[in-house]
């Protein structure tokens, strides 16, 4: 257990290292000359040797790496070049919109999974298990760009119950607890929540079906066990590769929430890096993309080093 | 007649010449652990066997399960690499520089698995699978499907009805004459046989038990008879092997040791075997507790701590095997008048 | 379906096998066919298809000229059926024109990672030892990037553009794919039959080609398939998000996002190409659920 425990970290590190090469390289690997976007097409020649040097664009690739490293492990992520503040500041203020986001919307869909999991794979095989079924396929399938663009045109355009746009009254940045803010959570976070619901509901209903036709099962039925009690012993089965199911949804939701933070303009980082690659902002593309990956690397770290608390199975070894 | 197109290899060293000369054959599988992949230990699967086999021989080789038989078999047919030891076939050491290639080796020998099913490919019929091997060794489509059909014929598998069909529309025992059919299409000279018939029914072992001495005779083969059922052994064998741990114990001919085992471990097998005399009947176990683990096992006798007779020379020194009877050997010291063995009763031995 | 070649290339006189089975893809295809859910799919991806490329002859609206006067006409207006864009351009021609390369987008990257992941995976868990430790440690960084983010980030960098689009969807999916294809290699390799034929002396190569490739391909197979939806929806997303197909083309994603200020006055309108890549991705998910359940039915 230990051992594993040591292993997993042990593996984060090179696995982290090669986050950070490919994040470096992603930029280098695009055409054209990254200075484009700073300097004028017609920029003279002196102006752009200038910017190269105060940019560093004129040093090796490794040298530039080991500067961008060096300056990213304390926490300095280069200034957008659009905006000319820090990008570390807009890259947290936005990871945190993003977490929220993330997080209530798979929380929903984590709800809703379990609970249309539950009833199909204990009703496998009736028309319940069907829809149920249906409902999933069709949460996996749908485009959530689209799925947004719908609950705006019903709830927002058509009825006008809930804003269509941003995270608070007023074009507000910041998220704060009221019923201002909340109300415009709504809508992204249910959109959001929908593939983590497909996913969870499949993976739930054919864990619980296959349970239910397990032998243990059956002997705590011969028991004389009610079915609300054979069933709680299901979802205590169920339960650990559920949610590590959902602990990886959740780092998908957090690196996937770009194109729904894009239809309802909520200012976390998917809407930071649809600005980022649009204006040709580099420091800000490559700033938010690493901290994005790294919180990824982070979660599943997290998930595989909780399993085996929940998981007496994976204890051994 | 299609063997006139494929014929085995020639006898190269005469009838006196055994075809296998196994010596000091050796494979320890190391087991990694912790955080750098260091050396914890090493598995001694098979560690130190000898022996020979005669041509037109069948030795049958016993023991428990994990004692290293099928790690052997493997050695033998170069599916893994062995750690040390030579093999001789047929007068030519294997992988040597003026020896014999192991490619020229698996031409000569074929193996045959105990799940008949994992020996088929499933994607393919079964006049297919048996007519992969002529086609890899050079015949051409045509006659590579007359010997697959001659072949299944020899199994009893009327060609024309069962060639076309899939691994899964077969029974076991018909799945295990295909595999037999297949190992013969490409005319081995040895044969060894990992646990064949194990998994079939008692009836259908009995024919196929037949069908493997009936081949024996028509192609002249050689058998390597891998099984942990002792009366099966019996009755196909001329002489038998007993592993125990990687190591030999015991080898003689068969009638030799089924009559008169030397080994503690030998006897105690032949007195598990179940028997329908009830004047013959055991009433306890003969071996209790599992085998030791094969992990870096301790020097000395590798039965001691199972064995009754154990006394302090056993743990001292591996027992050498010993000739008790022509051809008959057994590896304890309770054989080896001249090893010190003290045979009064246990107290204060160890 | 004859791996070897053994029957095929020259029919020996005595393989009239009187009964010849049949074999598992033809086993499969029954199976797929008695379901009515994969073949009703089926039909309407079929038909989807065929109209996108057939469409310069079946339909006499063009999906590129603009009419000002038309503009966001609603649904059901003389001459437009399904109304008109936020430039006047019929929706028929558009959504069915669209078709192509949403199509494209569905399938192209997976076909490609499929080639590509398939060839790596297999290799890996063929060679398995250190070559193995070395690729799929490799591909492990790029499960260090969530999808979506991968596929921006690539497109991002490389520019908008179908091409492009198409070259960062299969970045994604080769590692996926690659995972799955040394996996069930890996299981293969270590079975009986293939021992067999490395008795037989043949060589790594007919290996692979005769007992690993026939075994392994369905499971991959498979694994694709479900994949086509996702990259539906991620190609689409990317062009919805200007990263991808680039106007004017009609393409499903692109006009969602032109329409999109047209929610307010025209909403069925502005919802039609969305439904279109719904209906699409829908219909392969459930297609790909129907071929994965016909070819896990083992005998």
């Amino acid at each position: 257990m230990f051992g594993y425990l040591l292993k997993r970290l042990a593996y984060t590190v090179p696995v982290t290292f090669a986050v950070t090469v490919v994040c470096f390289l992603l930029v280098h690997i695009a055409p054209g000359d990254p200075l484009n976007a700073v300097a004028p097409a017609d920029a003279p020649a002196e102006v752009v040797e200038a910017l190269k040097a105060a940019y560093g664009f004129d040093r090796p690739l490794p040298v530039q790496y080991a500067k961008w490293l060096g300056r990213a492990v304390n926490g300095d992520l280069g200034r957008s070049v659009a905006s000319g503040r820090p990008v570390s500041g807009e890259v947290l203020s936005a990871v945190g919109n993003t977490l929220l986001l993330a997080v209530v919307g798979g929380a929903a869909g984590f709800l809703g999974g379990t609970l249309l999991g539950c009833l199909a794979g204990y009703f496998h095989k009736t028309r319940i298990d069907r829809l149920a079924s249906a409902l999933s396929v069709a949460g996996v399938s749908v485009p959530h760009y689209w799925l947004g663009l719908l609950l705006t045109i019903i709830f927002s355009a058509q009825l006008n119950w809930l804003p269509a746009m941003g995270a608070g009254p007023g074009g507000s940045r910041d998220w704060a607890w009221d019923l201002a803010h909340t109300r415009h959570l709504v809508l992204p976070a249910i959109t959001l929540s929908v593939i983590p619901m497909g996913i969870i509901t499949r993976t739930i209903r054919a864990l619980v079906a296959e349970l239910l036709s397990q032998e243990f099962v059956h002997a705590l039925r011969a028991k004389g066990l009610r079915h609300g009690q054979v069933f709680a012993h299901v979802v205590k089965n169920a339960a650990p590769t559920a949610l590590a199911v959902m602990g990886l949804q959740l780092g998908y939701l957090i690196g996937g929430s770009i194109l729904v933070e894009t239809v309802f303009a909520w200012p976390g980082t998917g809407f930071l890096l649809n600005t980022a690659i649009f204006q040709r902002d580099l420091p800000l593309l490559q700033g938010t993309i690493l901290v994005l990956c790294l919180v990824f690397v982070a979660l599943n770290l997290l998930v595989d080093l909780i399993q085996p608390i929940i998981d007496p199975r994976m204890r051994r070894n | 007649m299609s063997l006139v197109l494929h014929k085995p290899a020639a006898d190269r060293g005469g009838p006196a010449q055994p075809l296998l000369i196994v010596g000091g054959l050796r494979k320890h599988f190391p087991i990694r652990g912790g955080l750098l992949g260091r050396n914890r230990g090493a598995v001694h699967a098979v560690d130190g066997v000898g022996f020979q086999v005669g041509k037109g021989e069948i030795l049958g080789v016993v023991g428990e399960s994990g004692c290293g038989k099928s790690t052997m078999a493997r050695l033998l047919a170069r599916l893994i690499e062995p750690d040390g030891g030579e093999v001789i076939f047929d007068g030519d050491g294997v992988g040597a520089a003026d020896g014999i290639s192991i490619r020229d080796l698996r031409r000569d020998l074929q193996l045959v698995f105990q799940d008949s099913f994992a020996s088929l490919n499933p994607r393919m019929t079964i006049e297919d699978s048996v007519a992969f091997g002529p086609r890899i060794q050079g015949l051409s489509a045509a006659e590579a499907m007359r010997v697959a059909h001659d072949m299944l014929g020899r199994v009893g598998l009327e060609p024309s009805r069962f060639g076309g069909r899939y691994p899964h529309e077969l029974s076991g025992g018909q799945r295990q004459r295909v595999n037999i059919a297949r190992t013969l299409a490409t005319r081995p000279r040895l044969v060894i046989l990992d646990e064949a018939v194990s998994a079939l029914d008692k009836s259908v072992q009995a024919q196929v038990l037949n069908l493997l001495l009936d081949l024996k005779a028509e192609l002249n083969l050689t058998y390597i008879f891998i099984s942990h059922d002792l009366n099966v052994v019996q009755y196909i064998s001329d002489r038998v092997l007993v592993m125990y741990l990687g190591q030999v114990v015991e080898i003689g001919p068969v009638d030799s040791l089924y009559r008169d085992a030397r080994h503690p471990y030998t006897r105690a097998l032949l007195s598990a075997v179940p028997s329908v005399d009830p004047e013959r009947r055991t009433r306890h176990s003969p071996l209790t507790g599992d085998p030791p683990s094969p992990v870096n096992p301790p020097p000395g006798c590798r039965f001691r701590q199972r064995c009754p007779h154990a006394r302090a020379v056993c743990a001292a020194a591996l027992p050498e095997p010993v000739e008790i009877a022509p051809g008959h050997r057994a590896a304890c010291f309770m054989a080896d008048p001249a090893s010190g063995y003290d045979s009064s009763p246990t107290e204060g031995g160890r | 379906m004859s791996v070897t070649g053994l029957a095929t290339s020259s029919p020996a006189p005595l393989a009239a096998s009187a009964v010849r089975s049949h074999g598992y893809w033809s086993g499969v295809g029954r199976r797929i066919l008695r379901d009515p859910v994969t073949v009703g799919c089926g039909a309407i991806l079929l038909l989807i298809a065929a109209a996108a490329v057939l469409a310069p002859w079946i339909l006499p609206a063009d999906p590129y000229r603009t009419s000002m006067l038309h503009r966001l006409a609603p649904l059901g207006s003389a001459g437009h059926l399904l109304g008109a864009d936020e430039l006047g351009r019929d929706m028929v021609a558009r959504l069915v024109y669209g078709g192509r390369l949403s199509l494209m987008l569905g399938t192209l990257p997976v076909a490609l990672a499929f080639v590509i992941g398939g060839a790596i995976g297999v290799l890996a868990g063929f060679a398995g030892g250190w070559l193995n430790m070395v690729i799929m440690r490799s591909l492990d960084v790029f499960y260090a990037f969530p999808s979506v983010l991968l596929a921006v980030a690539i497109s991002g960098a490389l520019g908008s553009g179908m091409s492009n689009s198409i070259i960062a969807l299969t970045v994604v999916f080769v590692p996926q794919i690659s995972r799955v294809a040394e996996s069930v290699t890996t299981q293969v390799r270590g079975l009986d039959y293939v021992e067999a034929a490395r008795m037989s002396g043949a060589s790594a190569f007919t290996i692979i080609r005769a007992h690993v490739l026939g075994n392994v391909m369905g499971p991959i197979f498979v694994y694709a398939t479900g994949l086509v939806s996702v990259s539906m929806i991620l190609g689409s997303g990317l062009s919805f998000l200007g990263l991808g197909v680039k106007p004017p083309e009609p393409e499903w994603g692109l006009m969602l996002t032109t329409l999109r200020s047209a929610i307010y006055v025209n909403p069925l309108v502005a919802a039609l190409p969305g439904a279109m890549i719904f209906v699409t991705s829908m219909c392969f998910n459930l297609m790909a659920d129907g071929i994965r359940s016909a070819m896990d039915m083992k005998a």
